[in-house]
């Protein structure tokens, strides 16, 4: 149902691509280097999780990615666009449409219903309102909650704000989303049910999910695990490395 | 919607910003929408304001009770007014606005806006992850300002309007237990009417005066707070 952007022939298919990017944050006197120097390359479609302890530079990382901050040096492009060039409303446009995000805490408008949630992004995208409602009533039915779009954040589960959540992130077709410990605030089956739900929709619509986590759940669905550590990758490992060694990944962060 | 291209070349900017978007009227239905959900706190807001204005509107329509019964030209009246504590030079038809009750007017009126700011500002960090939210999903900066002066319009066109009415119907039920049916019938009603929407049009003012500067940060907070863990 969703139309598939099929790259021109010849363009490469990186919708992320982030190259040598460092960054300090000043603490008083004390210089903190947050990000000493990261390069990756994520292709259209791809499902990718960055994996790190806390402190590791992974939330900086993914900050970059998602345009909410600016590297001391190097760049970030998405779609082949260097994001520190853009102004204002540029960037308000790629957080409109381009990117979708999803936080540990689900933070879903508290005065707002499920569907007024998920059709919010539209009506910033200049969609009318008669079909944002109806694109905002199919996108809560495709998570599961067809039959509460007219209920208020304090009225859902913790899984089902989740839901809304990724309802409002899908809704203006973004090529990527990108998730803040998506399962951080869940319960494990809850935890799981979100990550296949994810999964599933990433696969439907070949979106890029970019997620930050160290739920090891989210290993299991990733096509590649990115592993940040004292600001660097530390490895990065696809599917097929990630079942040999996935007997003790639990003993490591 | 996905297969969109862009690019950043200046010559697209002007296009790109007009592709954000908050319709006036869907501004108009989040601001009052949010207004109705935080009902409580919303009327404890107002509430400073129908104080200060209805305390305004009292004065003022005291005096035009009283510049009407002056205008009777009742020399009973008169003194009962001179008794009654109003300042009436020699054989003048208006009452004196002395400079203490103006003093006092304009002090009700700054410690109103003052809480009003305050009220405002803890507001706004009461809903740094709202904003932060809002702005992830693409609000500019005009767009979450211009939510928070609707919502202080809204609130400032309500509070000052009952504080007109609630201070002018106090002045006027004063009147007529001090001077008799005599303050109603001698009543200058354009004036009065004056003395109310000025009384409503201060209020509404001082509202929008006083969520300026929240407003102006929730603005320009960074949508990256929204991201923050704790609550």
């Amino acid at each position: 149902m969703n139309p598939e952007p099929s790259p021109p022939p010849g363009e490469t298919a990186h919708v992320v691509r982030v190259s040598g990017v460092t960054k300090v944050f000043r603490l008083g006197k004390m210089e903190v280097q947050a990000l000493k120097g990261i390069d990756l390359r994520i292709a259209r479609g791809e499902y990718l999780s960055i994996m790190g302890p806390s402190g590791s530079g992974k939330s900086t990382l993914f900050n970059m990615i998602g345009g909410l901050d600016k590297p001391t040096s190097g760049k970030v492009f998405i779609d082949e666009v260097d994001i520190a060039q853009l102004d204002a409303y540029e960037l308000a446009w790629l957080r409109c449409r381009k990117i979708g995000y999803i936080f540990q805490t689900f933070n879903i408008i508290p005065v707002m219903t499920a569907l007024e949630n998920v059709t919010l992004p539209m009506i910033f995208a200049g969609m009318n309102s008669d079909a944002a409602v109806q694109k905002g009533l199919r996108l809560l039915e495709q998570v599961g909650l067809g039959d509460r779009h007219s209920h208020k954040p304090s009225e859902l589960s913790g899984g089902q704000q989740q839901r809304v959540a990724i309802a409002r992130a899908l809704a203006n077709d973004p090529a990527i989303i990108l998730a803040d410990e998506p399962t951080g605030n869940l319960d494990l089956t809850t935890g799981e049910e979100i990550i296949q739900l994810l999964k599933r929709l990433s696969a439907e619509r070949r979106v890029t999910v970019i997620s930050a986590t160290h739920d090891f759940k989210m290993l299991n669905v990733s096509d590649r695990v990115v592993w940040i550590r004292d600001g660097r990758i530390d490895r990065i490992e696809d599917r097929e490395q990630l079942s040999i060694t996935i007997g003790r990944i639990g003993t490591r962060t | 919607m996905a297969t969109q291209t862009w690019s950043a070349v200046p010559g697209n900017r002007r296009r790109v910003g007009r592709q954000v978007v908050l319709p006036f009227g869907k501004s108009v239905e989040i601001a009052y929408k949010s207004l109705r959900v935080r009902f409580f706190r919303s009327l404890i807001t107002t509430l400073s304001l129908v104080l200060a204005v209805s305390f305004f509107s009292y004065n003022a329509v005291g005096n035009d009770i009283a510049d009407g019964l002056l205008a009777s030209g009742r020399p009973e009246i008169r003194q009962r007014l001179i008794r009654a504590g109003y300042d009436i030079q020699g054989d003048a038809l208006r009452v004196e606005r002395g400079g203490k009750q103006r003093w006092i007017l304009v002090l009700s009126l700054l410690v109103c806006t003052v809480g009003i700011l305050n009220a405002q500002l803890m507001a706004v960090t009461e809903r740094f992850r709202e904003i932060g939210t809002m702005k992830c999903l693409g609000a500019l900066d005009r767009f979450v300002l211009r939510l928070f002066l609707l919502e202080a319009a809204m609130m400032g066109f309500v509070g000052s309007a009952a504080g007109a009415v609630i201070g002018a119907l106090f002045a006027l039920a004063a009147g007529v237990l001090r001077f008799g049916t005599a303050a109603l019938a001698c009543l200058p009603f354009a004036e009065t009417a004056l003395s109310l929407l000025s009384a409503a049009g201060i209020g509404l003012a001082l509202s929008l005066l006083g969520v300026l500067y929240p407003a102006w940060v929730a603005a320009r907070m960074l949508p990256v707070e929204a991201m923050r863990v704790e609550t």
